[in-house]
């Protein structure tokens, strides 16, 4: 059929090469030209439209405000405040019932019905103390604030109000040199990385596409946000008085989150600059009407979509890190163990960054779900300072309330520099595996991939040094 | 044409829509393939929802859906497999969900491709409903946001639309699952090929393109007298397409009446991994 068709074939495309000259150069517009005019004159025969005007225009009212030059950038921040702010205070109480449940009374069950069936205590330990505890540990941390932070975001969003903030973002990308559709790739990521990563298709231009999705790792993600309410809860919010607590926890974390955009505008900026020169493209985005959210289904699909997804990665994740976790530090050479000697050989460059070992070691166990890290960090911390529950080695310990958590910390040699400087850190280190993955097969490049997966961990290395040396200068002046 | 006597119940399409299983992502021996496309936000993701009974995430905002989602149901005794494409504007694929769409519509060769269109904004949402036109005739059009129009003053006739461009229009609120029967109905039927659509075709009234436009189709048609898009393929040459030229050249456009489903689901697979 092929050989047979090849010289009309031929004849076809030569008379289109030719006749593609006699049209000339404005082909595109002549042929988009008739497909509106047809489109115009089909719409307008089936369409009636009321003869006056509606006097008030809800929708075009409201983008007046939201969108405004004044008010467009406050409504966002106090938007994104109330969201926090629901959060971190709604959080606390389930949060504890939960720890109260999993770890104060399930847990002791396990270890009673252990000691019963004579399990010997190695089993016991790797089970319960390791495995069990782990995944308790996350529940009883994520999924308060997860299961209100998700349906609040996915409200907002189904109200119609993300587009609205890349309208107000739009300019500022510009200016970066970067896409105006990047403003909706880094809210994906504002969800996880590995979608906004993926969002980047909507972006036309390689050259732009490529800038969005180094830069995606800014936007902090979910895995991320619940180490930043809790560190922020806990260290940022114990410095005023309660009643302000709340709102300062949330002011922190936003700020947190800020950073991050500024910092995709920066590094936009300098990517455009340097590696990735080239002109802006135009585009138009379209502001979709704002539509009444469909409360209880937004609620059931953000719980299903988001919060269970996430917390069942959390938890898969978890399960062999407490495993791994429990294994390390039971395990000893030379009185110490294997977790004690990564612990103490990290511990001076952790130092001098402001953070310490055990910190740097939670984020490279931590690599594929960033979920983890503070589980992680609590349980390297009882192990190497011996605090916590007296349960031994390994224990992920309870949570019962804040003013423990905050102890052993301190037991820890934690200050409020070692809090902050884990929050930017948290913000500015590598993507996870499954985003670092997404952007190798986006890119197809092993090269991009490494920067993008590098260049984060190096400028978080770098921020927190120059936070850290900044902070003790100053501290040893007062 | 001889006619079965039916009860008033199974003459109702409602009748047939309590017969849709959702499958969810269960998409094995799948008797039709369904394409979904339209312009971003306007509720192809809840159509798809509304048909698989899987609960993709939807949100409103342009650009949510980048990537290809699939789902699976069942309806009169056929299984359908349902691709949600991404939301584009046209398909002159200038960027990659542009491309994807494009490819899908034109290389996945679906049974039935349904059109979501925002009935508050038909002008621009008419301007990709006659770009597919001209690609395919087993179309339907949902004709979505029906309430929002309503809302805005705004009527639209769906009857009269159906008639100028030659194939189903669904008026639907999908949101509410308003229109989802009677979209089975439509689709089912173009799938079975109950109805087939004469679709509307752009008329290219600048001199010079009419000319060329007409030289090159006749031209095509002549060659490949199966081919249901050659007016579109004439396009595409004279605006120089390479990829088109190519499929032409490996008989990729050929027949697409007798595609063979395992060779077409193949084909599926290979445009998903691209």
């Amino acid at each position: 059929m092929t050989t047979k068709n090849t010289r009309p074939l031929e004849n076809i495309l030569s008379t289109a090469q030719s006749l593609r000259w006699e049209i000339g150069v404005d082909f595109h517009e002549k042929v988009t030209e008739s497909i509106y005019t047809d489109a115009a004159k089909i719409a307008d025969r089936a369409t009636t439209r009321p003869e006056e005007k509606p006097r008030f225009d809800f929708d075009k009212k409201l983008d007046q405000i939201l969108t405004s030059r004044i008010w467009g950038f406050p409504l966002m921040l106090a938007l994104l405040m109330i969201v926090f702010w629901l959060t971190i205070s709604g959080a606390n109480v389930p949060s504890s019932m939960l720890a109260t449940l999993l770890l104060d009374n399930i847990h002791p069950l396990l270890k009673g019905f252990a000691a019963n069936i004579g399990m010997p205590w190695w089993l016991d330990g790797f089970l319960f103390d390791g495995v069990y505890m782990a995944t308790a540990w996350v529940i009883s941390v994520m999924l308060p604030p997860m299961a209100i932070f998700f349906p609040l975001f996915t409200l907002l969003e189904d109200f119609g109000y993300l587009p609205r903030v890349a309208f107000n973002l739009d300019n500022m990308f510009r200016k970066s040199g970067a896409h105006g559709k990047q403003a909706l790739s880094m809210t994906m990521g504002f969800g996880c990385n590995a979608a906004g990563v993926v969002a980047t298709r909507i972006i036309d231009s390689p050259r732009e596409r490529l800038i969005a999705i180094i830069t995606n790792n800014f936007a902090l993600c979910n895995g991320r946000w619940p180490t930043q309410i809790l560190i922020a809860s806990l260290f940022i919010g114990a410095l005023v008085p309660a009643q302000l607590a709340g709102l300062v926890s949330s002011m922190a974390v936003v700020g947190i989150a800020l950073l991050g955009v500024f910092l995709t505008f920066v590094s936009s900026k300098f990517l455009s600059k340097t590696w990735l020169k080239g002109e802006v493209s135009t585009f138009s985005l379209e502001l979709p009407p704002y539509r009444p959210p469909r409360i209880w289904q937004t609620i059931y699909t953000s719980l299903i979509d988001r919060t269970f997804i996430i917390l069942w990665r959390a938890i898969i994740f978890a399960i062999p890190a407490g495993a791994v976790l429990w294994l390390s530090a039971n395990i000893t050479i030379a009185g110490t163990s294997l977790a004690g000697y990564l612990i103490n050989f990290l511990n001076p460059f952790g130092l001098l960054l402001g953070l310490n070992g055990v910190i740097l070691v939670a984020f490279i166990v931590a690599i594929p779900a960033n979920e983890i890290v503070v589980p992680t960090i609590m349980m390297l911390t009882v192990l190497v300072t011996g605090a916590g529950g007296g349960e031994g080695a390994g224990v992920m310990f309870e949570l019962e309330s804040g003013m423990e958590t905050m102890a052993l910390f301190q037991a820890g040699g934690w200050t409020l520099l070692t809090a902050v400087n884990l929050m930017l850190f948290s913000l500015i280190h590598n993507p996870c595996s499954t985003t670092i993955y997404t952007i190798y097969k986006e890119t197809g490049s092993k090269k991009w991939t490494w920067v993008a997966s590098l260049a984060p961990v190096l400028m978080g290395f770098a921020v927190t040094f120059v936070v850290a040396q900044f902070w003790r200068l100053v501290t040893s002046v007062f | 044409m001889t006619t079965n006597t039916k009860d008033a119940c199974e003459t109702c399409p409602i009748h047939d829509a309590a017969a849709l299983k959702k499958l969810g992502v269960d998409m094995s021996d799948f008797d039709y393939v369904v394409a979904l496309a339209g312009n971003p936000n306007t509720g192809k993701s809840t159509v798809f929802n509304a048909l698989t009974g899987l609960r993709q995430h939807t949100g409103n905002w342009p650009g949510k859906t980048v990537s290809r989602a699939e789902g699976g149901f069942e309806y009169g005794d056929h299984k359908y497999k349902m691709v949600d494409l991404p939301g584009t504007y046209s398909l002159l694929a200038t960027s990659l969900d542009e491309e994807v769409a494009r490819d899908f519509i034109l290389f996945g060769q679906p049974d039935v491709t349904i059109v979501v269109v925002d009935a508050t904004r038909l002008e621009r949402n008419l301007n990709l409903v006659l770009q597919v036109l001209e690609i395919t005739n087993r179309v339907v059009v949902a004709l979505n946001l029906m309430d929002e129009a309503k809302r805005h003053g705004i009527q639209v006739d769906e009857r009269r639309l159906a008639r100028d461009l030659g194939v189903h229009v669904v008026p639907m609120v999908a949101r509410q699952g308003e229109g989802v029967p009677e979209l089975l109905q439509a689709v089912g039927e173009v799938a079975n090929r109950k109805t087939v659509g004469k679709p509307y075709r752009v008329k290219y009234d600048s001199p010079e393109l009419k000319k060329a436009v007409t030289q090159v189709t006749k031209q095509i048609e002549d060659a490949y007298p199966e081919l249901p898009n050659a007016q579109w393929v004439a396009l595409r040459l004279l605006d120089g397409d390479e990829r088109i030229a190519e499929a032409l050249r490996k008989g990729e456009l050929g027949d697409l009446t007798h595609g063979d489903i395992e060779q077409r689901s193949a084909q599926l697979q290979v445009i998903g991994n691209q």
